[in-house]
This record gives C-alpha cells, structure tokens and sequence, in this order.
C-alpha cells in the first residue's frame, strides 16, 4: 500500500550553531512530485534547511537540531541506515565538483558503493543519468577522461548526473548556478523541468525569477524563519500574505 | 527501473563487515601515540624506579660534579657536570644558530626569487638529513683539526666543537619553522608598510619580526630541543672529560653521550645502570617541556 | 621630477646591505657544508669500491668492506618501515578523517609532538626496557626495528596529515551527498589522491632510521658479527645486527689503528645513501605535485 502524505514534514525545526539560532521555529510540508522554491538573502539558513534532510549537517562541531524532520514518513534522526537515507535524496551544491575520477566513474560512483557490481547496469545507469542532465552528447566521446577538467557548467551537470545516478526520491539544489554561466543555467533549469513529474524538488535559489519559473510553491526564508510559504503565484503577486515578501521580491531589500 | 532501485541497496555483508573492522583499526591506531608517549615514560621509569625511591640522593644528583660510579671506595652520582656539559654546548649552539637561522629564514622568505628559494630550501632539508653519527664523525675529524690549527688548543674535542656542530645540526629546524612563522604573517601586513615607503628591512625589523615573534620563539624552542636531546655528535665531538667546562676549550660531557658511553659497561639493574635511567627521565622531562611549550606557543599564534 | 633623491639613495643603499647580510648568513651555513662534504669524499677516495660495499670487515676492523653494516642497515630501515608506515598512515587517517575537534584530538595531536621530540637516546632507554627486556625480546634485530618504528612514527603521522589534508574538503562532502560511508570515501578518493605526499614522508623516514645510532645501540645493533659475504639473508629477526651508523661509531672512536680511509669510506657509503634516498623523495614529490588530477 502507498503511503500517502508529504514527501518532506517539516515541525517547528530549530538549528543553532553553537549559541547562534540559524533556523528559528521552521515548519513546512513539501508534497510528492512538487517543485518547492525557497528563496531569501544570503545567511538565511537555506543551506542549512536542505542539509538537515540528508543529514550531512551531523558533522558540524556544536550543531544543536530540533523539532521534527520527516522524509517519506521516517523521522531522520532515527533512520536506521543514514546512507540508504542519502541515496534517496539527491544533493546539488553551489560549486561545481567533479571527483577526481574519470566522467564514467564519477557518475557510477554511488551505485558502485551501493552495491552495483554488473558491468552493463553501471553502463546503462551512466548513460542514463548523463542524458537525463543533458551532458551525455558533450562527453559520451570521452568518458574516460577526468572529470575535474570538465568546465563548470559541464562539472555542475555531472553533479547532477551523480544525484540522479542512486534513483532519488528528493532533488535538492542549492543554489546551483551561482558559479555557472547564464547558458548553462537555463539548460539545468529545462532538465529540471523534464525532471518534475518523476521525483520532488527542493530549489534553494538567491534567483527569485528563477524560482517563479521552476516552482509550484514557493517559500521565503528570511533569518532563519520563514516569512511566508505559498502557491508561487500567491508570492509573487500584488498582494501576498506579508509584506516583506513583496518588498523582497521586487528588490525593495536583499 | 524497479529492479535497478532493489539492487542498489545491496552492499555485500563481508563488506560491512571488513569496512567496521578497518574503522576500529583506525581508531586505534590513532590513539597509538598517546600510548607510545605513556609506555616511553611507564618503561623508562621502571628501570629506574628502584634506585630511584631507595638510596638515590637528589641533592647529590643536582648539587655536586662528581661523578665516581664506578669507584671502589666512594661511589658519587653528582650529575651537576653533566648538566653543565649539556647548558654549555646547547647555549654556545644557540648563540650561533639563532641569529644564523633566523637571517637565513629571513633572506629565504623575504628577499629571495622563487628559484633560489626552491633551491636553498632543498639544501637545508639535505642538511637535515645528515646523520648525527656523521655529524659527530665530522666534528671528530675536521672540525677537530681546524680548532687545533686555528686556535692552538692542545685538543679539539670540547665545547667549542661540540657547540659548532649542534649548531649545523639546529639550524635546519630553526629555519624551517622561522620560515613558516614568516609566511603566516598576512600580505597585508607587508604591502601597507610597502606602501608608507619603507625599505625592506625597516619591513622585516619593525613590522614582521614583531608580528611574527611567537612563531620564531617556537622554532628556537624546538632548536634547543634538538640539541638538548642530541647524543652521537656530541658524544663524539665534546671529549670525555667528566667536568663543569671553565672556558670553550675544555672538554665537557653531556647527560646524552653519558648514558651512551656507560650504558653498555654498567651491570644490569645495578644502581649504576639505574641512574643512567634516571638520566634518561630527566631528559625526557626537559624536552616534554620545551616541546609542550613551543606546542602551545605555536597554538596561540594559530587562534589568534 | 623623479630623479632620486638622497633620502632614496640611501634607502636604495640600506636595502642592499640588508639583502647582503642575510645572503651572507644563508651561505655562511651552506658552503662549509659542502667543503666538508668534499673533504670527506676526498679522504674516502682510495677506498671507494664495489669491493668496499660487498666485503666483510677483516682482521678486527681495520680492513676490508662494509658489507654485514650494510645489510644490517637495511633489514632495520625495513623490518622498521613496515611495521611504522601502517601505524603511521592509519593514525593520521584517524586524526584528519574521523577525530571531532574535542580535547581528546587535542590531547592525542599533542602526544605525537612530544614523541616526535623525544631525545634518541630515551628511545634506546625505552627499547632496552620495554622490548628487549620486558618483551623478552632480546638484544635483536626485532626489537631494534621496533624501537626505530616508534622513532619515525610521529614524521609519518605528521606528514600524512598533510598529504590527507591537502585532498580538498569538496571532494569528501559530494561523496557524502550520494550516500558512501566515511570509509568508502577514504579509500576511493582521499587515500589514492594522498599516496604522493605519504610516499615522500615514508621516504625520509628511510634516512632516518638508517642513520641513527644511539636507537640500536642497545636493542640489537652489535660490535661485530660475522656473517656470509654478499648473501643477502644472512641475518635472522632474533639475531643481533651490524649497522653502518653503528660501525662508523665503532671504528671511528673504539678501534685504534684504523687506516684512514676506512671510517671516511664508511661515513661517504652513509652520507651518500642518506642524502641520495632524500634527493628521491624530493624527486618523486616535485613529480607527483604535476601529475595532480584537480
């Protein structure tokens, strides 16, 4: 039987670092198959927001969290195998990184350290993902070549090739084409599109058009609380709920 | 697409296995250090433990320069020579090191082209290198040769040689880290002095000496360290005379080379052989300090 | 408008001098050593030889070669090597990988500090006591490998935290986000992309161990020992050892009589394989630092 309900639930989440509160009292649902833009100044805690849900933020030295954080009906804290909770999720960061392996290994790399053994199925799966990020007709002649000699906008594709190569259930991007140029950022944003209807995604973005492009909901962290979260076109309307949303949004601050 | 999600759950069980067996091989082997650092104290202690608490007069030890161990009639272990013989060598290599070792850290960071750097800095890591017995052998053959031509000293083996040699020997490591004290101090630091128009080494003397003070007092630190605890070359290199040194051409010997030159002839577990050991603590017990302390000056710098 | 002024000149001037001074002071170190090093290799000369390397000392040390040091020397650096890089290499692992920045890391970074500062003649103490004695060991070439192992651990820990530290932080962090475990991590980017820098601290360590003395004086390196000439597993692991740093303490100080180029000889062999083996791990790491793949 499916388990019905959101795909990410979220109950007033608080995080600090030491004695600095970076998310004060967060709650928020995040549907099935639903783009969820989040958008706010630099500091906001959005980076924050997305790494509590794979849990990498476990490492932090005084991390203290909070409150409640569900994905797929599983409190995270209380996962049984935390890396199985990172293959469901998949983790798009700001910089470019490609891994210091050849374009092949670096996409079949999570399957490898899943498990995946069979020569054709990491065949299949490279292929795979790479189309699906768009990279595969730029690099397929040269598969083997190291991946940190990619340009940026190609290495930001390959970490999008990597994400999608552990079948995620979540994509999360944080602010992905701040190190890109405005080409290749519009070629992410299509492959997102094309993505919508097979997996949730979470699009951190100091963009706020972009967000209004991509998302079907759209929330707006400020300080670490958020301000408001509601369909995209409620926010970026005349008349959302809260009045710093709209003087943020058209650039009255920020 | 189904089947591909199944199969990716899959790690193999010896591999989970071999992977928690390696990560507490890790862990423990990380702790080793602090377990060699114990057992060095724990089994140099022990050796000496005995004599140590029954019969070893700490007022002699430190008070009195006779040192008789293996007289017949009146056996004394007043270690003061000794100690004066490691103070006269380790300050005469200091006197020479530091200011050399500093200069040379200075010229390598400050006024020198890349190419010269690389090349000085491989030299110094070559003179690292050398082995304290080659050391010792250079200052028994040519350094000895040199002191009794120059200077007309009927023997060449004592303070003068033992201090010169340290010093080549100290100097790499006063250098090396003097050099890493210099470059952690900012750019900024010298491009707003460079540009109020000051020569190079009003920089060097009233900006970056200053700035970086607690790193160059952590390599000489370190340096007196490394000649406090040196043993070959100045066991060969200083002579044998058991005495507290009245000018540089005596000879002295060092706590190091006496626990090196009487280990081999002292009986097992005698009181001899135990206040070698007690030397040995002793020893240990300095360097543990200094290097405690240029650990901590060191940190300091880092915090800042 | 522009023309220098006195003030210039004599900045100009002071400026020279400074650079002057310290250059002096630079190869105030520098040249004597290589006149040293020339004097040595001159004294040698007569006796340099293959000869030399493969046979045996005679007639109570005051002839023939060096072979049983030799071999000595190199079943201590590497019975001594492999029992330190592991320890050493996993330590450092430890200490940037796994350890949380607690007073525990602290305490633990401390102690490899202080072991790295220890004189070698408490490490000989420590040897003696601890593995030839307590161990029951032995004087041998086991327990003298031993003690050097603990000798050279703290430069391997050190300088493979640096080789470890040097693989950027990003690498680790995008290995996490697809779902690899902190071991899965070391073993397929950190340690591979690491293996230069610990390469060449491993290396030094080799001069090290085969140039220290006071160490093995007392845990199994021997006055002399008779062993077959030119055959390359004439020791066993509990049996006692000549060295080459030993034996050029022995006939440069215990032995009299001794022809001159003997000890010259013996200290060129060591001084030449110590600084060769440097000038390789040099080498490699100049190399290696070209071929890096980020």
């Amino acid at each position: 039987m499916v388990t019905p309900g959101p795909m990410v639930e979220i109950a007033n989440l608080r995080v600090r670092y030491g004695q600095r509160e970076v998310l004060k009292g967060i709650s928020l649902e995040v549907g099935r198959n639903e783009v969820l833009g989040i958008i706010g100044p630099a500091q906001s805690g959005k980076t924050t927001l997305l790494r509590i849900l794979n849990r990498t933020l476990d490492d932090v030295p005084g991390v203290v969290i909070t409150g409640v954080v569900k994905v797929d009906g599983v409190e995270v804290r209380q996962v049984q195998d935390v890396f199985a909770l990172r293959r469901k999720i998949g983790m798009v960061a700001p910089l470019p990184v490609g891994l210091p392996l050849s374009i092949f290994e670096n996409v079949a790399f999570a399957p490898r350290m899943a498990g995946v053994r069979d020569r054709s199925e990491l065949e299949e799966r490279v292929e795979r993902c790479l189309r699906q990020a768009a990279l595969w007709d730029e690099v397929k002649d040269r598969l083997h070549s190291l991946g940190t000699r990619l340009s940026g906008g190609q290495q930001q594709r390959l970490t999008i090739a990597r994400a999608l190569s552990h079948d995620p259930k979540i994509l999360c991007l944080d602010e992905f084409s701040i190190a890109i140029d405005p080409v290749t950022t519009m070629r992410i944003e299509d492959v997102l599109k094309g993505l919508r209807s097979q997996m949730t995604i979470i699009l951190a973005t100091n963009l706020v058009q972009q967000a209004r492009r991509l998302a079907d909901r759209t929330g707006f962290l400020l300080n670490g609380e958020l301000v408001e979260v509601d369909r995209t076109e409620v926010i970026f309307s005349d008349r959302p709920a809260n009045r710093r949303t709209y003087e943020y949004v058209n650039g009255i601050f920020g | 697409m189904e089947k591909a999600a199944r199969s990716i759950q899959n790690r193999p069980r010896w591999e989970v296995v071999a992977e928690t067996a390696i990560e507490w091989l890790i862990r423990l082997c990380g702790i080793s250090a602090i377990l060699f650092v114990f057992g060095i104290f724990f089994f140099v202690f022990r050796e000496g433990s005995g004599f140590l608490f029954h019969g070893f007069n700490v007022r002699e030890f430190f008070g009195s320069p006779e040192w008789y161990p293996n007289s017949q009639s009146h056996v004394r272990y007043g270690a003061l020579a000794l100690i004066a013989g490691t103070a006269s060598v380790t300050v005469l290599a200091m006197l020479i090191a530091v200011p050399f070792g500093i200069g040379a850290a200075i010229f390598i960071s400050e006024f020198c082209g890349p190419r010269l750097k690389e090349t000085l800095k491989i030299t110094i890591e070559l003179l690292a290198a050398i082995p304290s017995v080659v050391w010792g052998f250079i200052g028994l053959t040519v350094m000895n040769s040199l002191i009794i031509n120059l200077f007309g000293a009927p023997i060449g083996l004592n303070v003068l040689n033992g201090g010169l040699i340290l010093a080549l020997m100290s100097v790499p490591i006063i250098v090396s880290i003097g050099e890493d004290a210099l470059k952690a101090v900012p750019d900024s630091y010298r491009e707003a002095a460079l540009a109020l128009g000051v020569t190079r080494w009003q920089l060097v003397h009233r900006v970056l000496l200053p700035a970086a003070k607690n790193g160059l007092l952590a390599a000489v630190l370190l340096g007196v360290g490394r000649a406090v605890g040196e043993t070959m070359a100045v066991l060969m290199a200083t002579g044998h005379a058991v005495n507290i040194p009245t000018s540089l051409m005596d000879s002295v010997r060092t706590l190091t080379a006496t626990i090196a030159a009487e280990l081999g002839e002292a009986p097992a577990h005698s009181n001899h052989y135990q206040v070698l050991f007690i030397i040995g603590i002793l020893l240990f017990s300095i360097t543990f300090v200094v290097n405690l302390a240029a650990d901590l000056i060191v940190r300091g710098v880092r915090n800042k | 408008m522009f023309q220098a002024t006195s003030l210039t000149r004599r900045k100009q001037l002071s400026e020279f001098i400074a650079r002057m001074v310290f250059l002096l002071m630079t190869l105030l170190m520098v040249v004597p050593l290589l006149l040293i090093v020339g004097y040595l290799v001159y004294q040698a000369w007569p006796i340099l030889s293959l000869d030399f390397l493969l046979s045996n000392p005679k007639h109570g040390m005051r002839a023939g070669g060096i072979w049983s040091p030799l071999l000595g020397t190199i079943y201590l650096v590497v019975i001594s090597l492999a029992i330190a890089a592991p320890i050493g290499v996993l330590a450092a692992v430890f200490l940037n990988e796994y350890a949380r920045e607690n007073w525990f890391t602290r305490v633990v970074n401390l102690a490899v500090v202080n072991l790295a500062g220890v004189p070698s003649i408490v490490h000989a103490l420590f040897g003696l006591g601890a593995f030839v004695l307590f161990a029951r060991l032995g004087k041998s070439i086991l327990a003298a490998s031993l003690t050097l192992a603990i000798m050279t651990l703290p430069v391997i820990i050190a300088s493979t935290k640096e080789a470890l530290a040097a693989v950027p932080k990003a690498f680790r962090e995008a290995c996490w986000n697809v779902g690899a475990t902190r071991w899965q991590t070391i073993r397929h980017i950190v340690l591979p992309n690491s293996v230069s820098g610990i390469l060449t601290g491993v290396i030094l360590q080799v001069s090290r161990a085969a140039g220290e003395t006071a160490p093995i004086m007392f845990t199994g390196a021997v006055f002399f020992k008779a062993i077959k000439e030119g055959h390359l597993f004439a020791y066993g692991l509990f049996d006692q050892c000549m060295a080459l740093s030993m034996h050029l303490f022995t006939i440069s100080t215990q032995v009299p009589d001794v022809p001159k180029a003997l000890p010259y000889g013996t200290a060129v062999v060591l001084l030449s394989t110590v600084l060769a083996v440097n000038a390789l791990s040099i080498i490699i790491r100049v190399r290696l630092r070209s071929r890096r793949k980020w």
